[in-house]
């Protein structure tokens, strides 16, 4: 008889690849013969597809069909290849003009109704769609805002079967009621990407409300300027976990380029919220600590999923009680945060998931995390008479347990995290009058928002936007600090504190510390300070 | 005789004209042996058809033509060989063509004929 051929997008990770799919249909018993490595979900696609397509009152083909989808050797998983099966086998059976398949592409479930049901993963689909050469992509009316985010793109947003079959036999998308209707890719909402107003509002939270701890706050601004990674030390309630919290409302928005990014990812792990699916803020991602080491990188044997730390590309990764995590899940962590990637292979396919994360790490000193600073002598004076009773308790922990407890974070993860703050706990003085001195998040965000500006334009013609993305060989080329302004970093290497990597990380900090400060150049001032967060400072 | 059974007899009569419309000489109709019955045999050039007539009312439990099964088209070559041997006769190619007669809801027969389905 006849043969017809669609258009539709496998997904591994966050690319899509091209799929063909082709329909036969011949003399012979009657059967519908899928091949091409399909998975279970998409085996099943036999029996959702014939029920969708006579139950949309179209006649289903009484030969032997076959559908193939090439090329063959990419393996084929999920729902979002039905609609382009149910379309080439009815253009196969002649009762669609063929001709109307050629440049469309398909990507949707297909219910026994006949409904088109959303799916996961549409926004890399329809822009690898538009990359392969499609200009017109059919999605279910559910994902058509998101398919709608590509630009360049026309989106055919279909609820139905019988609705999108009468659109392809000439008819007119039904104006706004049921059926179809054509959205046109590329119209961001206005507010997203570009220099806008900083900052998440989320409802509840600023750094306002974080007393005390003037080095903690001075630290995490510097870490949201220059896109640092983090760790927080210190005694339980002392604020560790609140400011991490907040630092999302000091964060600018994404760019454009940077917010299609993080949707993608958000796409494909079915995590978007519904209706308005651009995210324009980045995203906060905070695991437990009981989390796998597939929650926290990616994995899945079927379909593979971007994991937490994907999810928290172009934002942070917040791990509180960090030293309760298991020691592999964070050590995993290591190749993402030098690569700022994670690379899953399986079976006949190798998945890249992008996953550049600022990492924010929260940890009590000790096991019974009583502790109150490092030793008596990290103890300001004021604190120790303000200080409660429950606090005051010393640590029962042996010296022991408590450096086992925080080796538990390892030397390479620590060597990577570039600011280290001990939180104190806070004073009588602090917490009942500082209140009026402590500066809101939007204050703090205008002074973020500046420092990356400064560094933003001093990057300009490079692929990086942030200081901490700058890599080590091109910061000693271009963007060496003010002459003299190494000398204590060469003290510090003499002594063996510090690792040539640590070096590196140190300057990029002071680079940072530079911005928001205004210097042109980091000099010995911004040096050692940098070295001090680097090397761990008491708040 | 059971109303199915007349819906059959009728079915494969309409099987019949179709085919003999279609340029087939019939050669035999319901031929039976001690492994079941051919509905009907059938010639067209040095081929022989051996024919399966499946006749349904309606589509309640699926269309005529999904009514035949993989064990069903193996028992027709079965079939096709004892027929051959008992009429001695030669054919260049052996055929199993199935005649699938739906009627409507108004009576009326649709007649849709596969040829070669194995």
């Amino acid at each position: 008889m006849a043969l017809a051929r669609t258009h539709s997008i496998a997904l591994v990770g966050v690319q899509g690849h091209h799929v063909e799919i082709e329909a036969d249909i011949e003399n012979g018993l009657v059967a519908l013969l899928l091949v091409g490595l399909p998975d279970t979900a998409l085996r099943e696609a036999r029996d959702r597809i014939r029920a969708a397509i006579i139950n949309s009152k179209e006649a289903w083909p009484q030969r032997r069909i076959t559908v193939g989808l090439s090329p063959a050797s990419l393996p084929k998983r999920g729902s979002s290849f039905d609609v382009g099966i149910a379309v080439a086998i009815l253009g196969a059976a002649e009762v669609l003009p063929a001709a109307s398949l050629a440049d469309l592409m398909f990507i949707g479930e297909l219910g026994l109704d006949g409904r088109l049901r959303p799916v996961q993963g549409v926004l890399p689909a329809v822009a690898a769609a538009v990359a392969a050469g499609f200009g017109t992509v059919v999605v279910p009316a559910d994902n058509a805002p998101e398919a709608a985010l590509v630009p360049g793109v026309r989106v055919l947003a279909a609820n139905s079967l019988s609705s999108l079959l009468g659109w392809l036999r000439g008819g007119c998308p039904a104006a706004g009621s049921s059926g179809a209707a054509i959205w046109q890719g590329g119209s961001l909402p206005p507010d997203s990407g570009g220099p806008g107003p900083a900052g998440a509002e989320v409802p509840g939270r600023d750094l306002a409300e974080l007393v005390g701890q003037p080095t903690a706050r001075r630290a995490a601004e510097i870490c949201a300027a220059g896109g640092h990674h983090l760790l927080l030390l210190g005694p339980p309630g002392v604020g560790k976990t609140m400011l991490a919290e907040r630092l999302p409302t000091i964060l600018p928005r994404l760019e454009a380029a940077a917010a299609l990014e993080v949707t993608a990812i958000h796409s494909v792990a079915g995590t978007l919220p519904p209706g308005g699916p651009l995210l324009i803020h980045p995203p906060f991602c905070a695991p437990h600590h009981t989390a796998t080491k597939a929650a926290i990188v990616g994995g899945g044997s079927g379909i593979i999923l971007p994991g937490a730390a994907s999810l928290a590309h172009h934002g942070c990764l917040f791990l509180d009680e960090a030293p309760e995590f298991s020691r592999d899940v964070l050590d995993a962590l290591r190749q993402p945060l030098e690569s700022g990637e994670v690379v899953l292979a399986r079976l006949g396919l190798t998945a890249r998931f992008p996953a550049k994360f600022t990492l924010l790490l929260a940890a009590n000193p000790c096991p019974c995390a009583r502790a109150a600073g490092s030793g008596p002598a990290a103890v300001g004076s004021a604190g120790l008479t303000a200080r409660p009773l429950a606090a005051r308790a010393a640590c029962t922990c042996p010296p022991v347990a408590r450096r086992r407890y925080l080796a538990r974070l390892s030397g390479p993860l620590l060597d990577r995290v570039d600011v280290k703050v001990e939180f104190l706990p806070v004073g009588r003085a602090e917490l009942l009058s500082d209140r009026q001195f402590t500066e809101p998040s939007s204050v703090v965000a205008k002074r973020v928002q500046l420092a990356r500006e400064r560094a933003a334009f001093r990057l300009r013609g490079s692929r990086w936007r942030l200081n901490a993305e700058i890599p080590g060989s091109e910061l000693r080329r271009s963007y060496s600090p003010a002459p003299g302004a190494l000398a204590p970093l060469e003290r510090a290497m003499d002594l063996g504190e510090i690792s040539a990597r640590g070096v590196d990380r140190v300057i990029r900090l002071a680079w940072t510390v530079a911005d928001l400060a205004g210097v042109a150049r980091p000099t010995v001032t911004e040096v050692s300070y940098a070295l001090g967060l680097w090397l761990g400072a008491a708040s | 005789m059971n109303a199915k059974d007349i819906l059959g007899r009728r079915g494969e009569q309409l099987a019949v004209e179709h085919l003999q419309r279609a340029g087939l000489r019939i050669l035999d109709r319901n031929w039976r042996c001690a492994d079941g019955e051919i509905d009907i045999v059938a010639a067209e050039r040095r081929a022989l058809v051996i024919c399966e007539v499946k006749t349904r009312s309606g589509v309640r439990y699926g269309t005529p033509l999904e009514a035949i099964t993989r064990q069903k088209r193996n028992r027709l070559r079965r079939l096709a060989i004892r027929w051959l041997v008992a009429h001695g006769i030669l054919f260049d190619e052996i055929r199993i063509d199935v005649v699938g007669v739906l009627r409507s809801e108004s009576g009326e027969f649709s007649v849709d004929h596969v040829r070669g389905v194995g």
